[in-house]
């Protein structure tokens, strides 16, 4: 595009869209706009997304593909690299839209199927295996035969607020998002409204922080406005440090505009100059398109000094995360800032009061500024029509783990889990029975399929003892062992422990050790050892308590949890392992005890040469034993044997 | 290095992690040298800067393999049995996670999410992602990687 074009539009969306209070355009505008938007296309349209889902999937090498495709056969159409919509296991997603029809997605295009179906869409015919749906899109001809996507079970349960640009438009074009009504609540805030009012608005809506403690956003927003400070600060937390969930990095790759207008909005309410994104470094791809989303809206003016002429300044800088899982408690982050060890402090006083360099500071996570824009557009009694009594507004999910399908989805508040696995994501995988449900990260919870018809929210998930955390949910089958999964998560968390208190750095390290004991069956075992490992199960439940009750920070407090909810809801497996040394699931490799079938053995000797404690017996060419009370359960034999005539038990 | 220095306003301990971030970026790994040119530059304590350097998982003192290894061990990953890949890893390049190879051509490391749960198990091999890979094909992407360097 020549420079010229691109002033022009800039100066057409700044000064006929987000100024346009009215929202009603003339007629040259809405075509213009519709033109934009892509609404009419003159020459076909490809669409590829390159969140990490998607290059993950092999996105690139698509993009690769499709691009020599279209330069070999002489054809021009556009390429335009979108984010994610959601459908994650559909990855990687390529969409085209041909002049005068809907906009069609396929889904799982690798490189190697792009060119079939480039090859006949382009000439208006169809590969049906492919096909994900189409887009609704009124005055364009539909493709016969084809789902709308809204009714595809993945989306069609879904509310998409914060979610409603993503996968759709370009990440890295402020255009398409200001075509889509962006930044017009950032105008409509800092020329109508004084900053007390948008602390108001937003508490009249009552949006609660989406980063698991659930504090009303706009009461934290008051206190820092009301604090006096010589400077405020607004930090947008996009750490995201809890394995299995990825919300945040997806709402950044597919719209970070709207986390931008919130940050935005959010600074002029509390009265800072000053916003920082916090980000983890491991996610490249976030930083790099935050970063090209930052110098954008520097250029068209809704960052930097006196926004659309107000006074209001705001400088937006963004600052890599090191690594530490403890940075997602607002004082280790803001220690972080400070380019300490982070370690978190006491509260009171609060970050809202006194928080970096000891001034008033607002910490929102990426999903709670998302929802910021939408408030502010729609109004908070729009906001209070979603979701139930006590929490309102959608909430951002990833389904990940076990379950048919994966990726991220928002749903209102108020959704059982049931819905969200059995009709969102298809049920459980290879047509497995569902073990329990784990929410929140290594500090969360395991439900058990009895609670799965618990509507989401902060009240009826206190009452079943759990917490929402971030919201990553991970789906375990019926081959999953509980007792190693709350060893992975004690392994996690003693592995991330910062160290300031006892309770939690010894502790974790004891309650990992039981859980070691538990999960490993020791060549010799003394009867103290034994005794020991008998008492694991009290000690666990004791030892929980005091973490929980002594420890400083969230990480710690929460710490017992997985432990906690494991035992309370699957205890009798935690009984199988240490009283029968057996784990029906057969994850904990140690406590296998291996046989052999002799149908299947030819007498090949392998197994007998490999194993490291002579336990197999048995002549050449005739069928071999194992002697259980010499077996380690190791499993070389098991991996050794090429006529898969070794099972376990 | 240099010019990363001046980037950065003296005596500002703020700028203690981006600065060590980006010297690491520069050089693959952060070294005695840097500490103290560091320490020199912004007013603060070689010791200090150890503290928070070994602190983050993000900094490390020993040089990457040519190829360097990332195998995920998030939630997900870890229920699609990513250990498994992680052990067939260490098995086939004889190294163990957290070290490099003796002709220093292999890295492992474990990292704690790469963000695509929804894809596990994830496994990145300098910025090349792969996913869902069988224990053959895994042998293979590693063979491949060896011929390269030979």
């Amino acid at each position: 595009m020549p420079a010229q074009d691109l002033t022009d539009n800039r100066v057409f969306l700044i000064e006929k869209v987000i100024k346009n209070y009215s929202g009603i355009f003339d007629k040259t505008t809405t075509d213009r706009l519709a033109m934009l938007r892509r609404d009419k296309v003159t020459r076909p349209v490809i669409y590829i997304g390159t969140g990490t889902c998607g290059i993950i999937s092999g996105a690139k090498s698509t993009l690769g593909k499709v691009r020599n495709y279209l330069s070999e056969n002489n054809i021009i159409a556009d390429i335009i690299e979108v984010g994610c919509n959601g459908f994650c296991s559909a990855e990687p997603l390529l969409d085209i839209q041909l002049p005068g029809k809907t906009r069609l997605s396929f889904r799982n295009v690798t490189w190697d199927k792009a060119e079939d179906i480039l090859n006949s869409s382009l000439n208006h015919t169809l590969l049906p295996d492919q096909v994900l749906g189409q887009y609704q899109q009124p005055g364009l001809e539909e493709w016969p035969n084809v789902q709308l996507l809204d009714q595809i079970p993945w989306f069609s349960l879904q509310r998409r607020c914060i979610l409603k640009n993503a996968g759709i438009i370009c990440p890295v074009s402020i255009e398409d998002y200001i075509v889509r009504g962006g930044y017009k609540p950032l105008y409509k805030t800092v020329l109508n409204y004084p900053a007390d009012k948008i602390c108001e608005i937003i508490e009249q809506s009552e949006l609660r922080g989406r980063a698991g403690g659930g504090f009303p956003t706009g009461k934290k927003w008051k206190i820092a406005l009301d604090t006096a400070g010589d400077q405020k600060y607004m930090i947008c937390n996009a750490d995201e440090s809890d394995p299995g969930a990825f919300m945040d990095r997806a709402m950044i790759e597919s719209d970070p505009h709207r986390v931008l207008e919130g940050i935005a909005i959010a600074s002029y309410a509390i009265g800072a100059s000053q916003a920082i994104i916090y980000v983890r470094s491991d996610y490249e791809n976030s930083l790099n398109i935050l970063e090209m989303a930052i110098r954008q809206a520097k250029d068209y003016g809704l960052l930097g000094e006196n926004i659309f002429g107000s006074g209001f300044n705001l400088s937006v800088s963004i600052r890599q995360g090191a690594g530490a899982f403890v940075c997602g408690e607002e004082t280790a982050l803001v220690s972080s800032l400070e380019g300490q060890r982070g370690l978190p402090g006491s509260k009171p006083p609060y970050p809202a009061e006194k928080g970096l360099w000891g001034q008033p500071t607002v910490i929102n996570n990426v999903e709670t500024l998302a929802n910021i824009p939408g408030i502010l557009e729609n109004g908070p009694a729009w906001f209070k029509t979603l979701g139930t009594k006590s929490s309102k507004g959608t909430k951002l999910f990833s389904v990940a783990g076990k379950s048919v399908s994966t990726g991220f989805i928002e749903v209102p508040m108020g959704t059982t889990f049931s819905a969200i696995i059995n009709n969102i994501a298809g049920g459980v995988k290879d047509g497995k029975a569902l073990k329990a449900v784990q929410l929140g990260g290594p500090s969360g919870v395991c439900i058990p399929p009895a609670d799965l018809d618990t509507p989401i929210d902060f009240e009826s998930l206190s009452e079943i003892g759990a917490t929402l955390g971030l919201g990553g949910l991970i789906i375990l089958d019926e081959k999953t062992c509980m007792v190693n999964l709350a060893r992975y998560f004690m392994n996690f968390l003693q592995n991330e422990s910062c160290g300031k208190c006892i309770p939690c750095r010894e502790g974790t390290r004891m309650m990992l050790d039981i859980l070691e004991g538990i999960t490993k069956r020791p060549k010799e075992e003394t009867t103290h050892e034994t005794l020991e490992r008998f008492k694991g199960v009290v000690q666990l439940e004791s030892l929980a308590e005091v973490i929980r009750d002594t420890s400083l920070c969230g990480l710690g407090q929460n710490a017992p949890n997985p432990v906690l909810s494991s035992l309370k809801w699957f205890r009798e497996e935690f009984e199988e392992h240490i009283f029968d040394r057996r784990c029906s699931a057969g994850v904990c490799h140690d406590l296998r005890t291996f046989f052999i079938d002799v149908e299947f053995c030819n007498g090949c000797n392998i197994c007998q040469k490999k194993c490291p404690e002579n336990a197999i017996i048995g002549s050449l060419k005739q069928p071999h034993f194992i002697i259980e009370s010499k077996c380690t359960g190791c499993g070389i034999c098991f991996d050794a044997c090429k006529f898969s005539a070794i099972y376990f038990k | 290095m240099d010019h990363i220095f001046e980037k950065y306003a003296l005596r500002k301990p703020e700028n203690l992690i981006p600065l060590l971030q980006e010297l690491q970026k520069e050089n693959g790994y952060l070294t005695d040298e840097i500490v103290e040119k560091v320490s020199l530059h912004l007013h603060i304590p070689t010791n200090r800067i150890y503290g928070v350097a070994t602190f983050y998982d993000q900094f490390r003192f020993r040089q990457r393999g040519l190829y360097h290894i990332q195998v995920c061990r998030g939630t997900s990953c870890y229920l699609c049995s990513s250990e498994s890949y992680l052990k067939e890893i260490e098995k086939l390049l004889k190294v163990q996670a957290g070290s490099v190879t003796r002709d220093k051509r292999f890295s492992l490391e474990t990292v704690n999410c790469m963000g695509g749960c929804s894809q596990s198990p994830v496994i990145r091999i300098n910025d090349t992602y792969y996913h869902h890979l069988s224990v053959a094909d895994l042998s293979e992407v590693l063979r491949i990687f060896r011929e390269k360097t030979e």
